[in-house]
């Protein structure tokens, strides 16, 4: 009861404190106006021993416990100044995203940077729970925090509200600020652990080996992999170089291993979200075993090809499928 | 908090031992050995812990040891409350704290623990080198907790930037120090170990407790008199009067009914001056004979001793004003008169005899029995020393027949001794004599051996009369001081040695450096505070004010250091304002720069929109990416970017 009515008005805040809608625009400079200070736990130790002191040193009548308290009273001043300078006008933008499987975990990439001639020293940037990423600026440069958020659905994962403090120096005062940046990841639907073989059926199911790739056309090379045909090994460009890997030919044409993953071939009974999953475990297959695919989805129609461009055509196709709607 | 639970580093360890280390030496004469002792051990333990990369001890052992220690400090002192016993117990608990650094909240704690034995050390001791040690303490500890922080800096570092933030805190230090609004204490009770063991006249004087205080050069009180200094020899500092003898000793006779206010007319000239006296944990105050006025929060016993209702525990500075020539107790009681006539039945036969004598021939005259008394005195040729010899039952006799050596305390009680036998009222005073004008303040310094006893005789129709019987043999320890009035090759104490001129001349600068601390420092009191308040024009400030002007001036402060701390924010990149420049000017032709475009991209970019000025762009942007990213720029790059800038007009 008591945790709940604390996380709301923790909420209202924040939302309170961020002042503008998320997400804002790039870059986001981190004014006096948004950054907040308060003591730490160990702050309020402080304050509390200096008030001991100062009640000993009144009433012994110790003049030189007067100037010790007010001497570190003055520090804890000079600690607020410094703790808030530190956090004070850095200034952030949205760096990367990679993409991700649902399931795994987003990275999302900040860039800070510090317009100022001194190091900012241990920044922590942290969203919600998530375990805090510490750095430091260095005069006149720029860092970049990358901050892991668990992706748990398909679609777009716009990047969360992020919380970036520091309590240097003296650990007695916290400076914090938050921030809404303009960063998604695109997260694919999770590769079903079980999926129906690839549709090798079907107008183009041709050619005769399931490992074979089209035996037409010469197209280029590659890296070996263990399942090569031996036939398919480049030996006069193995030959070429000294101690190379060994790499495969790689041929296409009419002839090549050609599949269609079409929505429709799954049966009704699979939903959404697993004929999602589902394809995107054969796209990945076929990727690997090198066939040229293509994919009929309700919206979205790929001609048949092959590479990391394809894939993430396709991936990319998966995620967002219906994500409008959503 | 992550933070607060996060483990001690190796380096961290380090900081919290040297800090420990510095904030517990400086009470080793304070605590007992063993305590010492167990803490040293504490202490190399957490070095080879640190060192070695041991595991800590257990919980259990450490909760052992805290029982141990607790009881080891009620055991020696029968409590753990008080002054030493609470020192002694926050060394314990720094000592095992130390044993058990697991979390950065635990470095926190060792850092406070360490402030309040900072504290602790002014309870013993307030003087400049104490301040100067406690003040590296406090550097070491606020390092220390910066280490805590962010451990990656080496020490000289961490030092450095404790240093300068404690001298950012210096401002608001000396503002609080001198606004702050004072509450004289105590606020509770002190426990009385505070003043065990004060070097200082007591209430009782027997042969030899004088001299015993001729050997400390330990300052009683300073005194700044408002115009001349009076001659050496009127230099009387009153202190406990005693009447009553037992035989060997004078005691304080317990005065009922004192005086509220000054019970004898002014005669005469008067003197002003005021006294810092040194706290020696008793009730009496030090007057110039006789006091004119009453310091506040005192009165004046029925003999004439101003006595403070508080015991003095604290430095204590009083305005006073003396009128060398009153003339006291014209009309004593007649209670007050026999108390200083009574002796013991019995003991020294041979000055009563003398005093019957006396008395037979002068009867009531009690000025021809006072001439008769000090000629007699002068005529045994008695020596002042500062070793007299033992003495037996009967004191007087034996001082003035036999041994004929003695120190003031002897004169003083023979003399007493010899008008009360001769039937004339008589009483000791012991106080200070005299005293040393240091010439660097000009404040006269009365220091322990000035101590000094005298008689006090009465004569009808002419008061209480002072008669000083150690003048009479050793003219002058009064007129000049003791060193003079003592025999060559007697152990004085260093100070009051007549020889050493350059030594003395040092250790008056230094005394007068220690004065103007006392003073201004430690001495700076509510009264001292509402003084300095009124010559600044704050007539009659109560707390309220005082808090508003505190909190303008730190206001005014806090501004000011954060204009300071923030200053670089104002100055930008010279290179960066030039670039800015450059870029809105192209942007009014609509070539706006994004913020992530490298300098050479967004160049080509314009210079394709621009041709005609393609080659000075490509110009502009490669001085600048040079100026910003290049690993040597040239050293006048940046005019050369700043003066194509501005002829730049696309």
């Amino acid at each position: 009861m008591l945790a709940s009515l604390r996380r709301r008005l923790h909420e209202t805040f924040v939302r309170w404190a961020l002042r503008v809608r998320p997400p804002e625009p790039a870059p986001i400079v981190l004014t006096q106006r948004r950054v907040y200070v308060l003591p730490t736990r160990a702050g309020i130790a402080y304050a509390v021993a200096l008030g001991i002191i100062l009640l000993g040193a009144m009433n012994y009548n110790l003049s030189l416990g007067h100037a010790l308290v007010f001497l570190l009273g003055g520090l804890g001043i000079v600690a607020i100044l410094h703790t808030f300078r530190n956090l004070v006008l850095v200034s952030m933008r949205p760096g990367r995203c990679e993409p991700v499987f649902a399931g795994g975990v987003a990275r999302f990439a900040m860039v800070l940077e510090n317009r100022r001639a001194e190091e900012r020293t241990s920044l922590r940037l942290f969203i919600d729970d998530e375990t805090p990423v510490e750095i430091d600026i260095g005069p006149h440069a720029s860092t970049v925090a990358t901050l892991s958020v668990p992706a748990a659905r398909r679609g777009w994962l716009p990047m969360p509200r992020l919380t970036i403090e520091t309590t240097w120096p003296l650990g007695l005062v916290r400076a914090w600020s938050y921030a809404a940046p303009d960063l998604n990841c695109l997260v694919y639907p999770a590769p079903a652990a079980k999926a129906p073989p690839l549709p090798w059926g079907g107008a183009s199911a041709q050619g005769s080996t399931r490992d074979g790739r089209g035996a037409d056309d010469f197209s280029g090379l590659r890296g070996h992999q263990v399942a090569d045909s031996p036939h398919h090994v480049a030996w006069k460009a193995v030959a070429r170089q000294q101690d190379g890997p060994l790499l495969t030919k790689l041929f296409s044409g009419a002839t090549a291993q050609r599949i269609w993953l079409d929505w429709e071939a799954l049966p009704d009974t699979v939903d959404t979200e697993q004929r999602l999953s589902i394809l995107a475990r054969w796209m990945i297959d076929a990727e690997a075993n090198g066939l040229a695919w293509g994919l009929r989805m309700p919206a979205v129609r790929l001609a048949p090809d092959n590479g990391p461009a394809q894939i993430s055509a396709g991936l990319r196709a998966l995620a967002l499928h219906n994500h409008g709607a959503r | 908090m992550a933070r607060a639970s996060r483990p001690v580093s190796r380096r961290q360890a380090w900081w919290l031992l040297a800090t420990a280390l510095a904030a517990s030496l400086p009470l080793v004469p304070q605590v007992p050995p063993w305590l010492s002792l167990a803490t040293a051990t504490a202490f190399i333990w957490r070095a080879a812990l640190t060192w070695r990369q041991w595991h800590l001890p257990p919980r259990w052992l450490l909760v052992l040891l805290v029982i141990a220690g607790t009881a080891g400090v009620v055991l020696q002192y029968r409590t753990i409350f008080g002054r030493t016993p609470g020192i002694a117990m926050l060394v314990v608990f720094l000592a095992l704290k130390l044993l058990e650094l697991r979390a950065a909240r635990d470095a926190v704690a060792t850092a406070l623990l360490c402030y309040f034995l900072v504290l602790g050390q002014f309870l013993f001791t307030q003087t400049i080198p104490t301040a100067i040690l406690a003040g590296l303490t406090v550097l070491i500890t606020t390092a220390a907790l910066l280490a805590a922080s962010d451990d990656r800096p080496p020490p000289q570092q961490q030092l450095r930037r404790a240093a300068l933030m404690l001298a950012q805190a210096l401002p608001f230090m000396l503002l609080l120090f001198l606004l702050f609004p004072r509450v004289q204490g105590p606020l509770w009770g002190i426990p009385q170990d505070r003043f065990s063991a004060v070097s200082g006249l007591s209430d009782t004087l027997s042969p030899g407790s004088i001299a015993q205080l001729s050997q400390s050069d330990a300052v009683a009180f300073r005194v700044r008199f408002k115009g001349e200094v009076p001659p050496q020899s009127q230099l009387y500092w009153r202190g406990p009067v005693m009447s009553s003898f037992d035989g060997r000793s004078w005691r304080v006779t317990q005065t009922s009914g004192a005086y509220a206010e000054i019970p004898y007319a002014g005669v005469g000239a008067s003197v002003d001056y005021e006294v810092t006296l040194e706290p020696h944990g008793k009730f009496w105050l030090f007057a110039l004979e006789l006091p004119a006025t009453l310091p506040p929060n005192s009165a004046l016993t029925s003999d004439y001793q101003p006595i403070a209702r508080q015991a003095v525990r604290n430095r204590l500075r009083y305005a006073q004003r003396a009128w060398p020539e009153a003339v006291a107790g014209v009309n004593e009681t007649p209670r007050m008169l026999r108390d200083a006539l009574t002796l013991p039945t019995d003991g020294n036969p041979r000055m009563r005899a003398i005093g019957a004598a006396w008395r037979t021939q002068h009867g009531d005259d009690g000025a021809a029995i006072l001439a008769a008394a000090e000629d007699f005195f002068a005529r045994q040729l008695l020596i002042y020393t500062l070793n007299p010899p033992l003495l037996g039952p009967d004191t007087v006799d034996e001082f003035l027949f036999d041994t004929k050596r003695g120190f003031c305390e002897h004169f003083a009680a023979a003399f007493v001794f010899a008008l009360r036998a001769a039937g004339v009222p008589a009483r000791v005073v012991a106080g200070y004599q005299g005293g040393e004008v240091n010439p660097v303040d000009g404040y006269l310094v009365v220091r322990q051996y000035d101590a000094h006893a005298w008689a006090e005789i009465w004569i009808a129709g002419r008061g209480w009369i002072r008669i000083d019987p150690t003048a009479i043999s050793a003219p002058r320890r009064v007129s000049s001081n003791l060193a003079a009035a003592i025999p060559a090759g007697e152990g004085l104490p260093f100070l009051a040695r007549a020889d050493l001129a350059w030594l003395r001349e040092l250790r008056h600068r230094l005394d007068a450096v220690t004065n103007g601390w006392n003073q201004w420092v430690l001495g700076y009191n509510p009264q001292r505070q509402r003084d300095l308040l009124a010559t600044l024009g704050m007539s009659e400030p109560d707390w309220r004010s005082m808090t508003a002007v505190l909190s303008v001036l730190c206001g005014g402060v806090m501004l000011g250091l954060t204009a300071w701390i923030l200053r670089k924010r104002l100055r930008i990149d010279p290179a960066l304002a030039a670039w800015r420049r450059f870029t809105a000017r192209l942007a009014r032709r609509g070539i706006v720069w994004r913020t992530w475009e490298g300098p050479l991209a967004f160049a080509e970019r314009a210079a394709r929109h621009i041709p005609t000025h393609a080659e000075r762009i490509g110009e502009i942007a490669a001085l600048y990416a040079r100026l910003r990213y290049g690993p040597a720029p040239q050293a006048d790059d940046l005019a050369q970017l700043k003066t194509r800038i501005a002829a730049f007009k696309p």
